[in-house]
């Protein structure tokens, strides 16, 4: 017994103070600077995965496979403007500025985005020549910054889209750092090379829903009514912000929940401010429903949106349409495995990398870098994003037919049950095997 | 001359009109009577066109101007020229909230005072005050001019970038980064070619030039409580 080795329990890493944590308090120590990064949320929250599709039974018949139709053509902006925008699929491309994106970039979301029948959007620092020529459908983004806007370019616009906020930061601004500030990007926003160049939070020319309103009509008088007018939302109080940009005019609201990407955030308010995406849509629709708007002024959402079981969800919970960001850039070849060597050497691996402001991106997405940008072919990228379009496009067609369902918006809540108690209070959906609907119904 | 009576016609019938006009059209003078302080007047204009309107306006008059030489007759509501590109506005009366904001460029004279935040975020507008201007003046400028022949409220000139302000009056407080700066020859030379186009009876020599020390234009956390 004397020499027996006296047993130990085996180390403990307290929870609290995790490895990652402490990385970070050493960071902090050391630099004295929050850190920045691209992408949305990286934490897990309740998402669409925690929801299933019923399917059909004995009440509910399901339309064949490849035989009978699921139509999945959109139409956007229907309440006002002349020209709504025609859409073979609900999944249409989020606004990435050029200039956190590479021109490459730009060009092949515009091929791809055309090819598979949806449509793109510009994004902080303006239109791009390129952008425009290789996109069927572009919506011309409108923000506080308002780098670059100019009444030539949105005359050419297939619709606006005023961005109130983005999900991944609701009341936040931006800042493009200045390596990232080529000759084009200075001179398209105004602005010295080599500078951080900051994003104001909020318009310059309007505060709340009165003058949003004004600003609605002079934009609509600028552009005969002809285009649909879209505003952007971060998940915030989407039941109170769908309600203020309905009353305010809006053709269309986009709503972004905290998963949303970004091209440059604090970490901090990425992954602290805001709402899940899943919690964002059912106080959005209630909004639309409440003015008897719902369908007539169209919902898109965005925010963590990869699958076509995901677009499918959205749909059925009463999006009419959602749009990606982050999905598209993976999809033209971002965090690509085949780089590893390069994030080691950046201090990160595929599928981490998040460094999207410093402008060293492998993958030549986002970056202005002339060399890095060139690694990414638009017409190979672009045919890849198509692919990936209608991928998801059949995906969500496969489960609205088995719905029963001849038009994918014709999914809807019923068809749908949550798999976690979380789920089901924020979807307002049963939770499975059960009616109960947190907050709604009796156990 | 041509007239429109915003009594009989609707904003978009006047709107439409003034839109249409090409570069080489031979209709050049217009009229705007009974404007009533609406909102969004003569937005859009993409022709050298010559409007006088006769009386007040709302919001947004003039906005994104191209080419167009607007006079106004009276006062104007907030966000006059803004995002201008070019041509040249006049305001005999005073405007509100936000003149100029993210102007490109072009002339805006204002004959009154204006309010706050005018000249927001200006991107190469060139603007003239001939009476005073409030608070929060040419935030984030980032070119272009902004005179003053009369005072500035608080924090003029706040994170701004390379936008020059010209101030005769007093200054109540210079916002983050904007410091007084050298008035050199070939600044003198803007200014009074400003106040030649603007019809200001003033002295260049009686005013004081405003810039940015260009401390915050890369982050630096010693300069945190500045942001
Ligand atoms: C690289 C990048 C750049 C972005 N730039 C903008 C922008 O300029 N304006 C904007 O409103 N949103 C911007 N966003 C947010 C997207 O428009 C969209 O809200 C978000 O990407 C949707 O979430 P997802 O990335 O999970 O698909 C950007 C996102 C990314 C990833």
């Amino acid at each position: 017994m004397a020499n027996e080795k006296k047993p130990m329990t085996t180390p403990v890493k307290p929870w609290t103070f995790d490895d990652h944590t402490n990385s970070y308090i050493r960071r902090a120590a050391s630099t004295g600077i929050y850190d920045i990064r691209g992408g949305g949320a990286k934490r897990r929250v309740p998402h669409f995965d925690d929801l299933l599709f019923l399917g059909a039974s004995m009440s509910r018949y399901p339309l064949e496979g490849y035989r009978e139709k699921c139509e999945t053509k959109i139409k956007l902006g229907t309440r006002f403007a002349k020209n709504p925008i025609e859409l073979d699929i609900p999944i249409t491309i989020a606004g990435m500025s050029f200039g956190a994106l590479s021109g490459q970039a730009k060009e092949a979301i515009g091929r791809g985005a055309s090819a598979a029948g949806t449509s793109t959007t510009t994004g902080d620092g303006g239109m791009t020549p390129e952008e425009r020529g290789h996109s069927t459908k572009l919506v011309y983004q409108y923000l506080p910054s308002r780098y670059g806007m100019n009444p030539n370019d949105l005359r050419k616009a297939d619709a606006i889209e005023i961005v109130v906020g983005q999900g991944a930061k609701p009341g936040g601004g931006g800042m493009l750092l200045g390596q990232k500030i080529s000759d084009r990007v200075a001179e398209m926003r105004n602005l010295p090379k080599g500078i951080d160049q900051r994003s104001a939070c909020r318009h310059p020319d309007w505060t709340g829903p009165d003058d949003l309103e004004i600003k609605i009509l002079e934009l609509r008088e600028i552009t005969g009514w002809k285009i649909p007018i879209y505003v952007k939302i971060g998940g915030a109080r989407p039941y109170f912000d769908t309600t203020l940009a309905i009353k305010a005019g809006a053709d269309v609201v986009v709503l972004d929940g905290m998963q949303g990407g970004t091209a440059a955030t604090q970490d901090v308010f990425i992954e602290h401010v805001g709402q899940p995406t899943l919690a964002c849509i059912r106080p959005a629709v209630k909004a639309l429903q409440e003015l008897g708007m719902h369908r007539k002024v169209q919902l898109i959402l965005s925010g963590g949106i990869r699958t076509g079981a995901d677009v499918a969800k959205a749909l059925a919970l009463g999006a009419d349409a959602v749009s990606i960001g982050t999905a598209a850039l993976i999809a033209l070849g971002d965090n690509d495995p085949k780089w590893e060597k390069e994030y080691n050497k950046l201090g990160t691996t595929a599928g981490a990398y998040d460094d999207w402001h410093e402008g060293q991106d492998p993958a030549g997405i986002t970056t202005q870098d002339p060399e890095l940008s060139a690694r990414l072919d638009p017409e190979l990228a672009g045919r890849r994003l198509e692919n990936y379009l209608k991928v998801m496009t059949l995906e969500a067609q496969t489960i609205a037919r088995a719905c029963g369902k001849n038009h994918i918006l014709n999914l809807e809540p019923e068809d749908l049950c949550a798999l976690t108690i979380e789920a089901a209070a924020m979807a307002e959906i049963p939770l499975s095997g059960t009616n109960w609907i947190p907050g709604k119904t009796e156990i | 001359m041509e007239k429109i009576d915003l009594a009989t016609s609707s904003l978009r019938e006047l709107n439409e009109r003034l839109q249409q006009q090409s570069e080489v059209t031979n209709e050049k003078q217009w009229e705007v009577v009974n404007p009533k302080g609406a909102h969004a007047i003569a937005v859009g204009l993409n022709a050298p066109l010559e409007l006088l309107i006769k009386g007040s306006t709302g919001y947004y008059c003039a906005g994104m101007n191209q080419h167009a030489q607007i006079t106004v007759q009276g006062s104007v509501g907030p966000g006059v020229c803004e995002n201008m590109m070019s041509g040249s506005v006049f305001i005999e009366g005073d405007a509100s909230q936000y003149a100029g904001a993210t102007g490109h460029g072009g002339l805006l004279t204002i004959k009154g005072n204006a309010a706050s935040r005018c000249g927001i975020s200006m991107k190469g507008i060139n603007i003239v005050v001939h009476g005073n201007i409030g608070h929060m003046s040419a935030f984030m400028g980032q070119s272009g001019n902004l005179v003053v022949l009369g005072n500035a409220g608080d924090a003029l000139g706040d994170s701004l970038y390379e936008a020059r302000l010209f101030i005769r009056g007093k200054v109540s407080s210079l916002g983050a980064d904007c410091i007084e700066k050298e008035m050199r020859p070939e600044h003198r030379e803007i200014l009074q070619d400003l106040l030649t186009k603007s019809g200001a009876d003033a002295n260049v020599a009686d005013f004081k030039r405003y810039g940015s020390a260009r401390k915050l234009y890369n982050f630096d956390i010693d300069n945190a409580g500045d942001y």
